[in-house]
C-alpha cells in the first residue's frame, strides 16, 4: 500500500516538477508572478505533506522552506525577482536528485541541502519582520485531516506528529505582530498595514482559504482520463501487432478461396483490426509538448552560462507522437537547443553590431509530415561558419585538407554530426566537448529517424529532426530481389520508377563508373540491391522493364534497383538480434501473410554501405538556404489541371502510390466505383465529383475520354482508397507558403507553385467524404 | 555425488553431440528459412516460430563441417537465448539420456580448435563419445569473423 502511494507520488511529482519549471521561467519572461505563485505554492505544499507522511524528512524540509518563501511572495511581503527564480529552480533540481535517491535507495539520502534551505528561509524572512501577517486560527489545520483519513495510519510516528510541522512552521518564520488579535479569534481580519492588495477584505483569512487541501491531486476532478501503466500499453500494442499479422494471413488465405461468406467475415475482421490498431496507437500517442517541458530551462541555463540573451519559442506542441519515440527524442532535443544557444546565437554586442535585436531567438517547432513528425530547432544566429567547420574537421583528422576543399555545403554541415567534432572556439561547460551532435544523430537514427542541418551565413541555422509517428506497425513497400522479399519503410520512400526497355538508355546511365538514374533533370545515384547484398545483380521483369525505388536518406535521394516492386502493406517490425542488427543494413524483420519472414531494409544503413551518402556530389535541393529564410520546408506535390485550366496540387507526403489505369478497368459497384488492384478491391473516388468546383458544375468530359487516368492511392481510416484524377501535369518539389484563408471543403488553401496560383487539396478529407456519400446512400 | 543431468543427443556429420534438455525449447522439422544476405558465417537466416522471429544457426557451418548434402534431412533444435529463441540446425535428433554430472570430462586437447571452443565437455558412453555443446558460445554469432570486405 505504502509502495503504491510512493509510486504514484513519484510519478506525479515528476510531472509536477516539469510544469513547475516552465511556469517559473515564464515569470522571467514577463508573466505576472501572482498567476504562478498559487500553483507553485500548491505543489510544494502537496510535496511537503506527502513527504512528511512517507517519512522523507529532507524532502519535507526543503519543500517546506520553498513553500514559506512562496507564502511570503503571495502575501506581498517579498517581491519575485530573478534570484527568486534561480533559488526555486535550484530547489527543483534538488527535488529531482532526492527523487532519484528515493527510487534508487528507498530513502531520501543524507544530503540536507542546508545551504539551499537557509537561502530560502532568508529570502522568505527578509521582510517578514516589517509586515507581519496574522496567523490563521488554529482551527484552520482541520482541512489537513482528510489526507490522514484517506491514507492508512502510518506505521511509524502518530499522524499528529507527522502533520504537526505543516501548521507550526509558518509561526517560526513569521511571528504574529505584537498588536494583532489573539490566534483564537475566528475571522481574523488582517490589520490594514499587513493586508496585501491582493486580499479582498471580504474574503476569510487568505492563507487558509487559498491553501488547498493536501492529498487532492490537481487532476483528481478529471473524470475523463485514466492513468495506465506503459507496460499495459506495450502489451496491447504487441497483441495488436500479432492481430495485424493474423489478419494479413487471413486475407492471404481468403484470396485463394471463392467463399463469399468467408470473404465478408474477413473483410469485417480487416476493418475491425484497422480500427483497433488505430485506437491502440492513439492511446500511445502523447503530445510532443512533453518533450518540450525541459527546453525553457535548458535555454535559460545555457544563455546564462554564455552571457547571452535568448528567448525560446515553441510551436506545434500539440503534435502527437508515440510515447517510445517521444522518450527517444527528449535528450536529442535538449542537446540541439543547448547547441543552438551555445553555438548558434551570437553575443549581444555582436548581434547589435549585425543589426539584430539584442535578444536571440531559438524556435522549436513540430509538425506532422506524412507518416513522420518533423521537429525543427532554429536559431537566428550567425549560421554555421563552413570554413571553420572544414578547418576543424581537418585538424581533428576527420578529413584531409584536400577532401575538405572539395566538400559541398551539405557535406560540410554533415561533418558536425561526426563523432569527435566540435567547433566551439572555447570549450564551455555546456557544450563543445566533441560529444553531442553525433550522439543526437545516433539516437535519432536508432528509432528510424534522421537529422540534418541547414545553415545560412548571418541568418541562422536549422536542425531538422524527422522521426516516424510510430515504431511498431509501419506501412512498408515490399520489393523483390534475388529470390527474397524485403520491406522498405514507406517513410523513406519518395517514388517508384518503372523503366521500360526502350527508355532504359535514357534513364539509367553509368557516369564515371557509377550507376545513376536520371529523374526529371536530376541525377541520382543508383544502387543495385542484389549487388549490394551480394545475392546477384537485379533482374528484369517479364516484359524487360526494370524497377527503381527512389528513396530518401538524410535528406538525400537515391535510386534502388530491385527485381520487382510489390504491394504496400502494414508490417509489424520485430527487432533483430544484436548480431544481425550490427550488419547495419536491416532495421528489423517481419512475418508476412504467407508466414515467411521478410527483412526490413535500413535505408540509411544501405545508403551508407553503398557509399551514396558520402559520394553524392550535388545536393538535390539547391534552394535550401532560400527556404530557410521563410522557415518553410520543401515538400513534393503532384500537380493537376483543374476546371478552367486552374491548377490543383496534392501533397505527396501522404500518398502511398500513384498508378496509371485504363478507364475501362474501373467497375461500378453497389457503393460507388472500384478497380481490382493487386488481388484486392480498391474503392475509388473521382476528384471531379468529390471536389465541388466553385465556378461551374462538375465539368463534363471534354471531347474524347482520356486514354489513361491516374489513381492516387492513399490510406484513409486504415484502408486504401484511390482518388481518380485525369490530368496530371507534373511532380514538383517546392517550399510553398500556404494561404489557408482560401480554404474550402477539400482544399486546405492556396499556394504559388511553379509561379501559378494553385489550390492545395486535402485528399484525406476528399476521400473520406467521397467514401461516406455512397455508403450512406447504400444504407438509406 | 552430483545430480545426474538430462541431455539430448543430436547428430552432425557422423559425430554425436548433446545439449542439456533444460536448454531446449522445442524441436521443429521443416521450417522455411529466409536467408540474411551479408550475415555470412553460420547464419542460415530467419525463421518464423509461430509469430516469433528466430535466427537459425547451422551447426555444421558453425563447426566448419562440410555442407549438408541437399535432400538430406535437417532438424531445428530451438534453444532460448537471452534475446529470444535461436534455432540450431542439426542433421538429426537422437535420444534423451541421463548422465552423472561427474562423468563429464574436459574436452581433450586433441579436438580441432574450431570445435573445442564450442564444446564444454565430453562424455564417454558405451556406443562412443558424446560432445556437450556450449550453447551460449555456439549462438554467439558476433564472435564469428566479420565479413572481410565489408565497408567500415
Amino acid at each position: 500500500m505504502a509502495d503504491e502511494i510512493l509510486e504514484e507520488f513519484m510519478a506525479e511529482l515528476g510531472e509536477l516538477l516539469s510544469t513547475l519549471e516552465r511556469d517559473l521561467i515564464s515569470v522571467d519572461g514577463g508573466r505576472d508572478p501572482s498567476e504562478v505563485v498559487a500553483q507553485t505554492f500548491r505543489v510544494f505544499h502537496t510535496v511537503k505533506g506527502t513527504a512528511g507522511f512517507l517519512g522523507f524528512d529532507r524532502l519535507r524540509e526543503l519543500s517546506h522552506a520553498a513553500e514559506d518563501l512562496l507564502d511570503s511572495i503571495r502575501d506581498g511581503e517579498v517581491a519575485w525577482t530573478r534570484p527568486v527564480t534561480d533559488t526555486l529552480l535550484q530547489v527543483l533540481d534538488a527535488l529531482r536528485v532526492i527523487m532519484e535517491t528515493i527510487s534508487r535507495t528507498g530513502g531520501d539520502g543524507a544530503e540536507a541541502y542546508a545551504g539551499l534551505v537557509g537561502r530560502l528561509r532568508e529570502a522568505a524572512a527578509s521582510m517578514g519582520q516589517e509586515s507581519p501577517v496574522v496567523e490563521p486560527p488554529p482551527s484552520a489545520p482541520v482541512p489537513v485531516a482528510p489526507a490522514a483519513a484517506a491514507a492508512p495510519p502510518p506505521p511509524g510516528p502518530p499522524p499528529q506528529a507527522v502533520f504537526q510541522p505543516l501548521r507550526a512552521a509558518p509561526k517560526l518564520v513569521r511571528p504574529p505582530a505584537p498588536g494583532s488579535s489573539p490566534p483564537s479569534q475566528t475571522p481574523a481580519v488582517p490589520p490594514p498595514t499587513a493586508a496585501p492588495s491582493t486580499a479582498p477584505a471580504a474574503t476569510p483569512p487568505l492563507p487558509s482559504a487559498a491553501r488547498p487541501e493536501p492529498g487532492h491531486a490537481p487532476d483528481a476532478g478529471d473524470g475523463g482520463s485514466l492513468r495506465v501503466p506503459v507496460a499495459v500499453l506495450d502489451r496491447l500494442m504487441n497483441l495488436v501487432g500479432e492481430l495485424v499479422l493474423a489478419r494479413n494471413q487471413l486475407l492471404c488465405h481468403e484470396a485463394a478461396r471463392e467463399d463469399t461468406r468467408l470473404g465478408e467475415t474477413s473483410q469485417r475482421i480487416d476493418h475491425l483490426t484497422a480500427g483497433l490498431q488505430e485506437s491502440v496507437m492513439k492511446a500511445r500517442m502523447q503530445p510532443i509538448d512533453n518533450a518540450f517541458t525541459r527546453l525553457p530551462r535548458v535555454c535559460r541555463d545555457a544563455a546564462q552560462a554564455t552571457a547571452k540573451r535568448v528567448r525560446l519559442v515553441t510551436s506545434g506542441a500539440e503534435t502527437e507522437l508515440d510515447k517510445t519515440l517521444l522518450e527517444a527524442i527528449r535528450d536529442p532535443l535538449v542537446h540541439l537547443v543547448r547547441n543552438a544557444v551555445d553555438h548558434g546565437v551570437e553575443r549581444p554586442e555582436q548581434r547589435v553590431a549585425a543589426g539584430k535585436p539584442e535578444e536571440g531567438t531559438v524556435a522549436v517547432s513540430a509538425f506532422q509530415d506524412g507518416g513522420q513528425v518533423v521537429v525543427e530547432v532554429q536559431d537566428d544566429g550567425g549560421g554555421v561558419n563552413l570554413e571553420k567547420v572544414r578547418q576543424k574537421a581537418v585538424s581533428s583528422g576527420l578529413v584531409t585538407a584536400e577532401e575538405a576543399a572539395r566538400l559541398s555545403e551539405r557535406d560540410t554541415l554533415d561533418l558536425v554530426f561526426r563523432p569527435g567534432f566540435s567547433t566551439a572556439e572555447t570549450v564551455t561547460q555546456i557544450s563543445g566537448r566533441g560529444v553531442g551532435m553525433d550522439v543526437v544523430r545516433t539516437n535519432v537514427e536508432r528509432i528510424g529517424g534522421s537529422v540534418e542541418m541547414v545553415s545560412r551565413a548571418g541568418r541562422g541555422s536549422v536542425c531538422r529532426v524527422r522521426v516516424p509517428l510510430t515504431l511498431v506497425i509501419v506501412p512498408a513497400l515490399i520489393v523483390e530481389s534475388g529470390d527474397e522479399r524485403y520491406a522498405v519503410p514507406q517513410a523513406n520512400l519518395s517514388e517508384l520508377v518503372r523503366v521500360p526497355p526502350e527508355r532504359e538508355a535514357r534513364l539509367l546511365a553509368v557516369v564515371q563508373g557509377t550507376s545513376v538514374l536520371r529523374l526529371r533533370g536530376a541525377i541520382l545515384p543508383l544502387v543495385d540491391l542484389g549487388a549490394e547484398l551480394r545475392t546477384g545483380a537485379a533482374r528484369r521483369a517479364a516484359d524487360g522493364s526494370r524497377s527503381v525505388v527512389v528513396l530518401n536518406a538524410q535528406g538525400r535521394q537515391f535510386g534502388l534497383l530491385v527485381d520487382e516492386v510489390g504491394d504496400t502493406e502494414e508490417i509489424v517490425v520485430k527487432p533483430l538480434g544484436a548480431q544481425l542488427q550490427q550488419l547495419g543494413v536491416y532495421s528489423g524483420a517481419t512475418v508476412r501473410g504467407d508466414g515467411r519472414v521478410a527483412l526490413v531494409l535500413d535505408v540509411h544503413g544501405l545508403a551508407r554501405r553503398a557509399g551514396v551518402l558520402e559520394d553524392a556530389e550535388r545536393p538535390p535541393a539547391p534552394a535550401d538556404a532560400a527556404d530557410l529564410a521563410t522557415g518553410l520546408s520543401r515538400r513534393s506535390y503532384l500537380l493537376l489541371r483543374g476546371a478552367d485550366d486552374g491548377r490543383l496540387a496534392i501533397p505527396l507526403g501522404e500518398v502511398l502510390r500513384l498508378e496509371e489505369v485504363e478507364p475501362a478497368r474501373i467497375e461500378p459497384t453497389g457503393a460507388g466505383e472500384a478497380i481490382q488492384y493487386r488481388g484486392r478491391i480498391l474503392p475509388l473516388v473521382r476528384l471531379s465529383s468529390a471536389l465541388v468546383e466553385r465556378r461551374r458544375a462538375p465539368r463534363a468530359p471534354a471531347g474524347a475520354p482520356p486514354q489513361r487516368v491516374h489513381v492516387v492511392v492513399q490510406a484513409v481510416g486504415g484502408r486504401d482508397v484511390g482518388l481518380v484524377v485525369d490530368s496530371v501535369l507534373d511532380v514538383v518539389e517546392e517550399a510553398v507558403m500556404l494561404d489557408a484563408s482560401r480554404a474550402r471543403p477539400g482544399v486546405v488553401g492556396c499556394a504559388v507553385i511553379q509561379g501559378r496560383i494553385t489550390e492545395v487539396l486535402d485528399t484525406a478529407a476528399l476521400l473520406s467524404a467521397g467514401m461516406e456519400a455512397p455508403r450512406e446512400a447504400a444504407l438509406g | 555425488m552430483a545430480e545426474p543431468i538430462q541431455i539430448c543427443t543430436f547428430a552432425l556429420e557422423g559425430s554425436t553431440f548433446a545439449l542439456p534438455v533444460a536448454e531446449i525449447r522445442e524441436v521443429v522439422r521443416g521450417l522455411s528459412v529466409t536467408p540474411v544476405p551479408l550475415a555470412g558465417g553460420a547464419v542460415r537466416g530467419l525463421v518464423n516460430l509461430r509469430g516469433q522471429i528466430a535466427m537459425a544457426v547451422d551447426l555444421r557451418r558453425r563447426f566448419d563441417l562440410p555442407a549438408r548434402p541437399s535432400g538430406q534431412d535437417e532438424v531445428n533444435v530451438v534453444v532460448d537465448a537471452g534475446e529470444g529463441p535461436v534455432c540450431l540446425t542439426v542433421d538429426d535428433v537422437g535420444d534423451v539420456i541421463l548422465v552423472p554430472a561427474d562423468s563429464i570430462e574436459r574436452p581433450p586437447e586433441t579436438l580441432r580448435p574450431g570445435v573445442r571452443e564450442l564444446v564444454r565437455g565430453i562424455c564417454k558412453r558405451d556406443d562412443g563419445l558424446v560432445l556437450l555443446l556450449d550453447t551460449s558460445r555456439a549462438i554467439a554469432i558476433g564472435a564469428l569473423r566479420r565479413e572481410p570486405d565489408s565497408k567500415p
